[in-house]
């Protein structure tokens, strides 16, 4: 079994501020972290080799500095990394971003399942793993929690807002992963000490054969026309007093909406 | 202080920490509260190598020392002196194979100790043979190609969960503690099985309890080093392991110095932060002093037992008795600061002075230690004339 992961590089969202007048992030000086839902995709990469055997390659487009989230993913145990940086990759939308990840999986090959997060904690848009299925022709399936293989299909069930679904595909697949799966490991010493020794290949756009129309910013048909924080959601009542008084005052409260 | 630190021992006090904040301390209340052994969190201890760290590269280990290893377990019981107990005993019962088993029993057992795949315990005490280790009276006899093991252990860590055991046994009763042997027993082996499990006051995710063999049958190349060794072994197995308890009680008091003083930053009585209160800030300043001379004196003995000496028994006891004593004291302070908080089971520190009492205790009481430097010294002194 080969499993592909694809991790992104994200700031840490708890240390980010906005710029009140451009309406964008401020990044200086905020730390960067692996994606926490491409961790989580990881860790059913790391489960799923526990279980079935095979090889981890986990792969990120970003920046140089990207490859240090990469190492990090060595260090929890995935055998192999690589780096897609270009800086013809720079401004890229979601579109962008599946098409440059597409080429450098079909250079990769041979893979039975790839894992990315549900989406990222900087965009939100759970966009890239969908278009990414759909750039290689496969099935797939989101917000997944739990994996099985069996008789060279992939059982998965994935969360619904209303309970889950339980849905057979055919390999190879994609998949998103949502928290359910399981909170992600702790590196191991024999992990950090290969990261920090690794060597991590750095592909470019022609490295994977990518068409310079479809790369980064000239490949991103979204334009952002404005960035504002959302209006509050109306009016809120807090009750406070004991609980039993708190209880009925929500009840007869919800009993006067609901009619 | 910062010690420094190689990058390898900067890793393995980064891993050992990260369980211990994300895997051990949200569970460590129930664990104690249930009594239940941690097998979760060995099992991701195992996964982070943390149990090869000082068994040679040869048998699958790390190939590290005794101070990286104590580095793994002050971090881990940082978070929990129980769990830290299951995981050091581990370690106390792989050492006699790592000190005197011949290449075969390396092979065979040291790679699964190791990978944490297989738990190891250390079967010394008898209930008429606790700190008079003579007084054991486990009997191993030879009947051809086996030994028969007869007779109960009492109060081992790990009982029951631990899958290879490391057991001292009479071999000739009438030549006393010369006539004892070391075996290694599995778990499994006929006529091998568990007695009582204890109830405790503190390390509750431990599990402490017997090992009862009834014509326990086991091959004869089981045996460790020579009959009669037994003894030699037991006391040089202590020797390594008893920095470990250092390192534990270090690890211990450490984080009740983080409550009491996260505590009385933020607890205002009389119109202030507790912490402005000089009764309040003495006791914090001798808490955090105490631990750092035991820290000093547990890295300096660990480093000094990895230059590899013929006998480091004195500073071996000297550890385990200083650092325990302290972490006894700090835990029983850091309670104090945090008032009635203290004694109530929503804040850690009082599982923390429950968790100490036993480092005073087990591995040869402090009062034990306190034997072996005297005779240490009266022997030196002695030679010097």
């Amino acid at each position: 079994m080969k499993y592909i992961v694809c991790l992104k590089q994200v700031p840490e969202t708890e240390g980010v501020r906005i710029n009140p007048e451009t309406g964008t992030l401020m990044r200086e000086g905020v730390k960067s972290i692996i994606n926490p839902y491409d961790l989580y995709a990881l860790e059913a990469a790391l489960k799923a080799k526990e279980h079935y055997g095979g090889q981890i390659v986990v792969i990120s487009m970003g920046p140089p500095q990207a490859e240090e989230a990469l190492r990090e993913a060595i260090s929890y145990g995935a055998d192999e990394a690589i780096l897609l940086s270009d800086r013809t990759f720079a401004g890229a939308d979601t579109l962008a971003t599946s098409y440059t990840l597409a080429q450098a999986i079909k250079k990769i090959g041979n893979y039975d399942i790839i894992f990315c997060g549900k989406q990222a904690i900087d965009g939100d848009t759970a966009q890239v793993g969908p278009e990414l299925a759909q750039r290689l022709n496969l099935p797939y399936a989101t917000y997944v929690h739990k994996i099985g293989i069996k008789d060279n299909f992939l059982l998965v069930e994935r969360n619904l807002d209303d309970g889950f679904q339980t849905l057979q595909l055919s390999l190879p697949a994609l998949l998103t992963i949502v928290k359910e799966i399981g909170e992600p490991r702790v590196p191991s010493i024999r992990g950090k000490m290969r990261a920090k020794k690794v060597q991590i290949p750095v592909w470019t756009a022609q490295d994977i054969d990518a068409k310079a129309e479809k790369l980064g910013l000239s490949g991103s048909p979204t334009r952002v026309v404005k960035i504002f924080s959302p209006p509050s959601r109306g009016e809120k009542e807090i009750f406070t007093g004991k609980v039993d008084e708190c209880v009925k005052k929500l009840y007869d409260k919800l009993e006067n909406v609901l009619g | 202080m910062i010690y420094p630190l190689t990058e390898e021992q900067q890793m393995i006090k980064e891993v050992a920490r990260r369980i211990a904040e994300e895997k051990i301390v949200p569970q460590r209340a129930e664990l104690d509260e249930k009594e239940e052994f941690p097998r979760e969190i060995l099992k991701e201890m195992a996964r982070s190598d943390l149990f090869g760290i000082s068994i040679p590269e040869e048998y699958g280990g790390l190939g590290f020392g005794s101070f990286e290893n104590c580095l793994a377990v002050e971090q881990i019981a940082w978070g929990c002196a129980g769990v830290a107990t299951s995981f050091a005993a581990s370690g106390l019962g792989a050492y006699p194979i790592l000190l005197f088993g011949n290449e075969d029993q390396k092979q065979t057992y040291l790679p699964q100790i190791a990978s944490g795949e297989k738990l190891a315990a250390f079967g010394l005490t008898e209930a008429n043979a606790g700190s008079d280790a003579g007084g054991i009276q486990t009997t191993a006899v030879k009947d051809g190609d086996s030994y028969i093991l007869n007779g109960t252990k009492q109060w081992i860590t790990n009982a029951g969960e631990a899958d290879i055991y490391t057991i001292i046994a009479l071999t000739d009763k009438k030549r006393g503690p010369r006539g004892a042997s070391a075996f290694i027993v599995e778990k499994g082996d006929p006529g091998f099985s568990f007695g009582k499990k204890e109830k405790k006051m503190g390390i509750r995710a431990s599990t402490t309890g017997e090992l009862v063999f009834e014509d326990c049958r086991i091959p004869k190349e089981r045996l460790l080093g020579k009959e009669g060794m037994g003894f030699i072994i037991a006391l040089r197995t202590l020797d390594y392991a008893r920095p470990g308890v250092g390192a534990l009680a270090v690890g211990l008091a450490q984080a009740a110095l983080d409550e009491a003083v996260k505590f009385a930053k933020q607890r205002k009585q009389f119109g202030q932060a507790i912490i402005g209160f000089q009764a309040v800030g003495h006791i914090l300043a001798d808490i955090a002093t105490q631990l750092e001379a035991a820290r000093a004196l547990t890295y300096a003995v660990c480093k000094y037992i990895d230059t590899k000496p013929r006998d480091f028994s004195k500073y071996a006891a000297m550890v385990k008795l200083f650092a325990s004593d302290m972490a006894m004291k700090v835990t029983t302070d850091a309670l104090q600061v945090l008032g009635g908080h203290g004694y109530m089971k929503d804040y850690p520190v009082e599982k923390m002075m429950r968790d100490a009492k036993i480092l005073q205790i087990y591995e040869g009481t402090n009062q034990i230690q306190r034997n072996v430097i005297a005779q240490i010294l009266n022997k030196e002194y002695g030679k010097a004339k």
